[in-house]
């Protein structure tokens, strides 16, 4: 068992709680490659958790590990205290854990509204045939879910593109949707997989805003793995540096803006 | 009003009920099509085995009673029961399903993520294989739909509506069990369009047809959206076999509705269900009329047969989505 982490507060007034999800000793292979060797790392309740690294470093697969998208052949996931057996992805969202993709998975056929309230379906318990004709317990259940997809959009700035089929919507607005209907899962965990990825120095200002606002406002613990270094060391409590499917650095951003194997390998600075 | 507009009137009606029953077909296809890009050729097999098994299961027949006999030696045919109508529906229902989740464990769930013409020839396979059990379940014998369904013209409408022309004129004949079908379609359909618009699993539906990593993503369940789709093209094509079987018997040309349900897939486009019923209702209406006005006059009639797929094919040309389609180019 892993000693027990007091709480702390941070600077900036927010509490960082106990262990939220553990992974230990992990192992990933594909066929002969190993993609993550024997990495463990945990994530704290409340806090944002970047993982870094070289492209290729592994960094998607360990993402893909705690949502459930790839099984480990080793290694335990432990998560809010108990360990978790192989799962499939759904099982996965439905313990709490909301992700988005690098490359975005959105329903591009429907309108925004739409696609956030998917992020409701865990959440909505009411028997299918009060669902089709609108009655009884659905009702107040479907008027409280939109009330949150609401302030969802309001909160992330859509409102204008509320109807809009996904489809039309720019790059950087379809970034802000799919954040959305995570968000609208109201996740314990939130993983974001390079949430800036391809954008503008503005867009990429304005998801940074987004995240420590979620972060702030929810309490939601986000995990999000990163390329743009600047960013990441701004915006996390923790940073988990990797390469070649090790970990190389575990630590807060002046940590590991400060080990030198992390120079060596990722930010390529010569050292002497 | 002259004669010859009212018997046009009369024409149309009759049009429109065909149509449902065209539509009703059609439903099937479409559900599935739009939860997993399958283009389902076992449709018109599924209604066919449907209406098999109620009829069987009502008759209380043994189901393969050809192949327990030559195995053992015996003489069993039936139990030497009928079984209600309500329950022998409701038992095939089951079985619906039962198949549904069937053909997604041995059959689909080892095709996930296959190209979609490998999808479509798993289904024509899946035809024939249903074809032969429901042959060896049930027998091959022409069967009669013993469900009380009203049938022959309603003497109350063709009462109603006599007045209305002249002496050569003696009232709409509508056929009661296109009344009933209509009826019963009509429920279907919003029943159906409620369950996609407002429930979670028609969500979750919609959702999987759209993205399956999105779907997985927000916690819904491939499996299960795909078992719960089949199930419900299973129960239309219940009552698409019903409707059909006691208009003309329950035997094996009746998998061949299928092929009528091609050209209101192309009218009505792939994914929509409003489309499956408007695109029934305008082949319906447009062979009717047409046979009507110009085949029979002018063609020497049986126009019929041909006049759907001629309209479809004009659809294609300048609208290949179909009236209500989406994205179908890049899907097929």
């Amino acid at each position: 068992m892993k000693d027990i982490i007091e709480p702390y507060v941070t600077p900036d007034g927010r509490t960082i709680g106990g262990v939220l999800m553990d992974m230990r000793n992990i192992t990933l292979r594909f066929g002969g490659v190993e993609a993550i060797k024997d990495i463990s790392l945990d994530i704290r309740e409340g806090e944002i958790r970047a993982i870094i690294g070289p492209n290729g470093a592994g960094k998607s697969s360990m993402l893909n590990v705690i949502s459930g998208f790839y099984n480990p052949q080793e290694g335990e996931v432990w998560f809010r205290g108990e360990e978790r057996p192989p799962m499939k992805p759904y099982q996965v969202a439905r313990l709490g854990i909301a992700r988005t993709f690098q490359n975005i998975a959105l329903f591009e056929g429907m309108t925004v509204l739409d696609n956030i309230m998917t992020g409701r379906l865990t959440h909505m318990k009411s028997g299918m045939f009060w669902q089709a004709i609108w009655a009884g317990r659905a009702e107040t259940e479907e008027v409280h879910n939109r009330e949150i997809v609401e302030r969802i959009i309001d909160f992330l700035e859509i409102q204008a593109i509320r109807k809009t089929p996904v489809g039309r919507l720019p790059y950087g607005l379809k970034k802000r949707v799919e954040l959305a209907r995570a968000l609208a899962a109201e996740p314990k965990l939130l993983l974001l997989d390079e949430p800036m990825a391809g954008m503008n120095v503005e867009e990429k200002e304005d998801m940074s805003r987004f995240i420590l606002d979620v972060n702030d406002e929810f309490g939601t613990t986000i995990a999000l793995i990163e390329h743009d270094m600047g960013v990441v060391m701004d915006l996390s409590d923790r940073v988990v540096v990797m390469d070649y499917g090790r970990k190389i650095g575990d630590g807060t951003p002046d940590e590991v803006r400060n080990n030198e194997q992390v120079i060596d390998a990722y930010l390529g600075v010569a050292h002497d | 009003m002259s004669a010859d507009f009212l018997y046009g009137i009369e024409v149309v009606i009759n049009g429109l009920m065909a149509g449902v029953l065209y539509a009703l077909v059609a439903l099937g296809f479409v559900l599935i099509f739009k939860a997993s890009g399958i283009f389902n050729y076992a449709q018109g097999v599924m209604a066919l085995f449907a209406a098999l098994t109620l009829v069987g299961i009502m008759e209380g027949q043994v189901p393969f009673s050809h192949l327990i006999n030559a195995i053992f030696g015996t003489e069993v045919h039936h139990f030497g029961w009928e079984v209600p109508a309500l329950l022998a529906i409701a038992f095939t229902v089951l079985i619906m399903i039962a198949f549904a989740w069937a053909v997604q464990r041995f059959v689909f769930r080892h095709l996930v993520g296959q190209e979609p013409i490998i999808l479509f020839m798993a289904t024509i396979g899946l035809a024939y294989f249903l074809e032969g059990v429901g042959d060896l379940m049930w027998g091959s014998d022409i069967k009669t739909l013993a469900l009380g369904l009203p049938q022959g013209g309603s003497l109350w409408v063709e009462n109603l509506t006599n007045g209305l022309g002249g002496d050569d004129f003696y009232g709409f004949f509508i056929d009661k069990l296109d009344m009933v079908a209509t009826v019963v379609a009509a429920i279907l359909v919003v029943s159906l369009i409620a369950f996609a618009q407002y429930t979670k699993q028609g969500r979750a539906m919609r959702a999987v047809a759209d993205d399956h990593q999105a779907a997985l993503s927000v916690g819904i369940s491939l499996n299960y959206i795909w078992v719960l789709v089949w199930s419900l093209a299973g129960i239309v094509a219940l009552v698409a076999g019903v409707m059909w079987g006691a208009k003309s018997g329950v035997q094996f040309s009746l998998s061949l509705i299928a092929l009528k349900a091609l050209p209101v897939l192309m009218l009505g486009g792939f994914t929509s269900i409003p489309g499956a019923i408007v695109g029934g209702l305008i082949i319906g209406v447009g062979e009717k009329l047409f046979e009507y006005t110009i085949g029979a006059p002018y063609l020497g009639g049986a126009t019929e047969n041909w006049f759907a797929y001629m309209l479809a094919l004009i659809f294609l040309v300048f609208r290949p989505q179909g009236l209500f389609g989406e994205k179908i180019i890049e899907r097929v």
